[in-house]
């Protein structure tokens, strides 16, 4: 008991908290950033796909990471386009539509992998981003190591963090944003076109959740394989609705996912066969359903979430 | 009910007796001409450590002129039963693939396409009533064994990690060899086993490892792509497992148990040619004393391994030649010590 209490004062265990949940940051807040404007996005899971290939084939073929997580980026905008075209100027099923766009970024991005590297043996790797300590800071007793020895890259996604709620609460454009999924019919009494704005809001939460993706294959690995977002799309669905649709709380329920999830590989090595491995793998999923249930009492999602508008109809 | 089983049955004695007829002819001319068309179907891309050693020898047989070779990818298991169906309307003479996850329903396909050998990878035994359908997988333990011994004589600390994907039966005896190598050059040694319930997530394998290298671990069994990463990054070793990725990490990886299918695919080509081909368990032809398996060199690690398991391992291997010393087949879970 004590060793499986231990785990929770060692940096290393704070470290991999925070490094695995970096893409669900990412990820969660692009998915955030779609529903807060209506328009519910499962197309998550293959964007991340996507985004992973199009980072790492970028570095791959010469070019520097900042540029591979710009690719990624548009890539994923570019998804987003397709999503929003289909589901908010045309009014389609958003869980048809997300299921679809996972569907095709998935085997899109296996097609164009097989078409760039037709006979590797092993998929080739490339020099992905190091960590970087932040002097004094990274000194600090556990949360030092945490919050300032990671890669550039989750440094981004804590920035991303502070940008998106920044923008959400702070700004205009943030206003009509969230008007356009609380009411949109006064959104457009505004003036304001929700057609573009919710179209504007997929292709950045999109961009976002590529981002994500491209995490996996540029800093918490170097590599590029087929099914290594592995659900993690799935999970930022729900941590979406664990934050309660704000951009803070979704940080701070992303951090705990990856918590849950360094500590139970910890924790298989003190607890050791008693417990079948399957339980340990389980459980950073039982206990975001918990904490789900615990904390989606409150949760009020966005009124007009997965309600098409359509001008001028009541 | 009665008329349609009538016609059926009809149906199939006509067709059951042409092919009794003409299968001699057309198998004599198959022989005599051609390569054999050989179609191989696999759940995963071809990158993947198990699934590159078969397309590997696939290829090597097709460029000997032995086999007409093609191939589909990232089957589905969903989808793979189409696909078997598919390659064996197109004629193919032997299919080749891995049904892990489809058995009942590949051997239900088998059945319908007698004139088609099928040789799998599959965690049952063969069936004698379905004559053309055959079983193999990696039975590399012996290769598993030596490398154990290698990674005994490495480890300082005397504690080693293994990250599995799942404890099935092809990873669960590889890696209980594995262990049983390690003891017998260092007795005292502790192991941490996990699994990741995923055979393709490297970020996670990772983690994984980089868990058990915080909890001492020096020397990391690698089974998954991700695990040799995190050793290479905290400057501690692995050992290799089907393939050899000493290119890849030249300062981490010490030794690799390779598998060589080489031997399975010959035999079951020679099989089909010579009509001898029937439920068998092609197993056997992973094992070292039939090539199916070997101990990678040293290379970058040549002189850094100390000489008494060297010699210890050149022992072992002289023996599991003779057959003296056959390494015991556990299928069983493996366990952290």
């Amino acid at each position: 008991m004590a060793a499986a209490l231990e785990i929770l004062f060692t940096a290393s265990f704070w470290v991999a908290a925070v490094r695995i949940a970096s893409p669900l940051i990412f990820a969660t807040l692009g998915e955030l950033i779609c529903e807060r404007a209506g328009v519910l996005n499962l197309g998550i899971e293959g964007i991340m796909v996507a985004g992973a290939f199009a980072g790492w084939i970028t570095v791959y073929s010469g070019g520097d990471l900042w540029t591979g997580v710009a690719v990624a980026a548009l890539t994923g905008a570019a998804f987003g386009l397709l999503h929003g075209l289909l589901t908010v100027p045309l009014g389609l099923s958003q869980h048809v539509t997300g299921i679809g766009i996972t569907l095709l970024a998935t085997s899109l991005t296996y097609y164009t992998y097989r078409l760039a590297l037709p006979e590797v043996t092993s998929p080739p790797k490339i020099e992905a981003f190091r960590p970087l300590e932040i002097p004094v800071l990274s000194d600090l007793p556990l949360i030092g190591p945490a919050l300032f020895a990671q890669t550039p890259f989750t440094y981004l996604a804590f920035v991303a963090a502070a940008l998106v709620a920044w923008l959400l609460y702070r700004t205009p454009l943030g206003l009509a944003l969230r008007a356009a999924g609380e009411n949109p019919d006064a959104l457009e009494a505004q003036g304001l076109s929700v057609t573009a704005i919710r179209m504007g809001a997929v292709a950045a939460g999109s961009a976002l959740m590529a981002v994500g993706g491209a995490f996996l294959t540029m800093s918490a690995f170097n590599s590029f394989f087929f099914e290594m977002v592995n659900g993690r799309g799935w999970v930022c669905i729900a941590l979406v609705v664990f934050g309660s649709w704000r951009p803070g709380k979704a940080l701070l329920g992303a951090i705990l996912f990856g918590a849950f999830d360094a500590y139970q590989v910890r924790l298989q090595g003190v607890v050791g066969d008693a417990v079948p491995y399957q339980v340990f793998l389980m459980l950073p999923y039982v206990l975001s359903i918990l904490a789900l249930v615990a904390v989606s009492r409150r949760a009020s999602y966005p009124r007009a979430l997965m309600v098409p508008y359509r001008k001028g109809e009541r | 009910m009665t008329t349609r089983s009538h016609a059926w049955s009809r149906r199939g004695v006509l067709a059951g007796g042409g092919a009794v007829l003409t299968a001699p002819f057309l198998a004599r001319r198959a022989r005599a001409a051609d390569p054999l068309k050989v179609a191989a179907i696999y759940t995963v891309p071809v990158e993947q450590q198990w699934v590159s050693r078969i397309h590997k020898a696939a290829n090597a047989a097709a460029e000997r002129g032995d086999i007409e070779y093609v191939f589909s990818e990232n089957v589905s298991n969903s989808d793979y039963d189409r696909v078997m169906r598919e390659y064996s309307e197109a004629g193919n003479g032997l299919v080749i693939g891995e049904v892990f996850g489809v058995e009942q329903a590949a051997r239900e396909v088998a059945a319908d396409y007698p004139d088609t050998a099928y040789l799998m990878g599959s965690s049952f035994p063969p069936d004698p009533a379905l004559a053309n359908f055959s079983v193999f997988d990696n039975y590399i333990q012996d290769a598993s064994y030596l490398s154990g011994i290698i990674a005994g004589a490495m480890t300082g600390s005397g504690r080693i990690g293994m990250v599995g994907g799942f404890p099935i039966p092809e990873v669960n005896r590889l890696m209980h060899a594995f262990m049983r190598g390690v003891r017998e050059s260092r007795t005292d040694t502790a192991f941490q086993v996990a699994f990741i319930g995923s055979w393709f997530d490297p970020p996670k394998a990772k983690e994984t490892a980089f868990a058990m290298i915080d909890n001492g671990a020096d020397v990391m069994y690698a089974e998954r792509f991700g695990v040799s990463d995190a050793a290479a990054e905290r400057g501690v070793l692995a050992i290799g497992n089907v393939i050899d990725t000493q290119a890849d990490y030249p300062e981490t990886v010490v030794a690799s148990a390779l598998w060589h299918f080489e031997p399975t695919l010959d035999a079951a080509i020679a099989a089909v040619r010579d009509g001898s081909f029937t439920a068998a368990d092609y197993g056997v032809y992973s094992f070292m004393i039939k090539g199916g398996c070997s101990l990678a060199p040293l290379g970058t690690f040549e002189g850094k391994v100390p000489e008494a398991a060297m010699n210890m391992v050149a022992e072992r291997q002289a023996q599991i030649m003779s057959g003296e010393l056959v390494v015991e087949i556990d299928d069983s879970e493996p366990a952290s010590s």
